[in-house]
């Protein structure tokens, strides 16, 4: 099931801090660091930021099913290639992985000149639970800073490079 | 069996217990893991991008050769036996090389000298698909066979790039081209003629009709305004008017109208104005 996630943007460009539900990710959205000559309307911040954050739920479902027809909603070219690898390695190891992520602090980073693409920075805090064959491995605390590339579908903006980065 | 040098990339290794893994690698570059302990074990890198598995023997090194963890990211390495876990990360950081450029021009087409009218923006990776997101040096040009060509040099912040130049002056079919390092990618951008830059149009008789025909259309820099173009010729006559639009074809815009005499005729496409003939015959 898609996991609902509310942000409650005070502005597009100022700090946002998400009104969260329990078991909800928190969300806080920096002053966005734009470079670019094109203006990013509030509207467009907050559709890739939301289209953003429901593709972590994406992510989880996929992951933790091994199901990577669930991808196509929210990712596309690179990320979604790489994604749906892991769970093909993941299907023939036994292996299934559950993330949950519990915070996400988003700077929108670059709105291309022709709107093509929105690249952002998300400094997130999830759990990753590894299991094989249903049995418990271990779960993991990350910490991490996510370089995210977005381009807008017919419907929604879809993640296409997904990328962690050490800090 | 790897050398020492296979493992250059690899940073110093993280410790965690028993369990040594490197703090950091280059991707696809070779890497080692050891586990302490006795008898067997299974190793686990996991991650959204990649997952390996593998069965080793505790207490002794496990290699893993080049090209085996190549998509950048952070990983939970977990070292699991029946008795102990081990847990340690590892995070794989792009190649230095770029190998790839994603590279998106607009527009495709777009009339001469316009002013910024082209963008460029290019996203860099390297051969795994990883975005490199290292600054380094994307230069953007813009080449025409009329006009001297456009260079801009960009610095990349967080992997990506972006250039806007200005249309040439004259029609033609040029090439945009983003590279850095040996690594290039080109788009085609066609610039058309911009909107007619003065209309002027003569007036002959044709039995009892008056013959129009522009001069060859212009744009303000000397290229042909493309056929298709409507040109709207109007008479005025007493308390009437006739309007009539005409398409461009080879270049000049032609008409028959009645010909009235003391009827004033003018001569106009998009918003400019061209000559007015007062019909006298």
């Amino acid at each position: 099931m898609k996991m609902l996630k509310s942000i409650v943007l005070i502005s597009a460009i100022g700090t946002a801090i998400s009104a969260h539900a329990e078991g909800q990710p928190s969300v806080r959205m920096e002053p966005s660091n734009l470079q670019g000559p094109r203006q990013l309307q509030e509207q467009t911040a907050r559709a890739a930021i939301r289209d953003y954050l429901d593709s972590w739920a994406t992510l989880s479902n996929a992951l933790q099913q091994n199901r990577p027809d669930l991808l196509d909603r929210d990712f596309v070219g690179a990320a979604r290639d790489k994604l749906a690898n892991t769970i093909k390695a993941q299907n023939a190891t036994g292996i299934r992985s559950i993330y949950h992520d519990r915070s996400h602090d988003v700077q929108i980073l670059f709105y291309s000149p022709e709107g093509l693409s929105i690249e952002l920075a998300d400094t997130v805090e999830y759990d990753v639970q590894v299991l094989d064959h249903d049995k418990s491995i271990g779960t993991e605390q990350v910490h991490i800073r996510y370089i995210v590339v977005l381009t807008p579908t017919e419907t929604r903006w879809r993640v296409r490079i997904f990328q962690s980065q050490a800090e | 069996m790897l050398g020492g040098g296979a493992l250059a990339a690899a940073s110093a290794l993280a410790q965690n217990g028993d369990l040594s893994v490197p703090k950091n690698l280059e991707a696809g570059s070779a890497f080692s893991i050891q586990a302490g302990g006795n008898g067997k074990g299974t190793i686990y890198i996991v991650g959204p991008s990649q997952v390996i598995k593998r069965d080793v023997q505790l207490g002794e090194t496990a290699w893993f050769p080049a090209g085996s963890l190549y998509n950048a990211g952070h990983y939970v390495v977990i070292v699991a036996s029946a008795s102990t876990s081990q847990t340690g990360s590892v995070d794989v950081l792009p190649a230095k090389k770029p190998a790839d450029l994603t590279f998106i021009a607009k527009p495709s087409r777009l009339p001469v000298a316009t002013h910024d009218g082209i963008t460029g923006t290019a996203y860099v990776f390297d051969s795994y698909q990883n975005l490199i997101t290292t600054p380094m040096s994307v230069s953007f040009e813009l080449s025409s066979p009329s006009s001297p060509g456009q260079t801009r040099t960009v610095e990349t912040r967080n992997g990506a790039a972006w250039a806007q130049l200005d249309s040439t002056l004259h029609e033609a079919k040029d090439q945009f081209v983003a590279h850095t390092g040996d690594i290039s990618s080109t788009r085609v951008v066609g610039q058309v003629p911009g909107d007619p830059c003065s209309l002027k149009m003569n007036a002959k008789t044709a039995g009892n009709k008056v013959q129009l025909q522009t001069d060859p259309v212009r744009d303000c820099n000397g290229n042909a305004v493309p056929d298709g173009t409507i040109v709207t010729f109007t008479e005025s006559y007493d308390d009437q008017k006739s309007t009539v639009d005409v398409p461009l074809k080879q270049g000049v815009a032609e008409v028959e109208m009645p010909a009235r005499r003391g009827a004033t005729i003018s001569v106009a496409s998009g918003v400019v104005l061209g000559n007015q003939i007062r019909w006298a015959q």
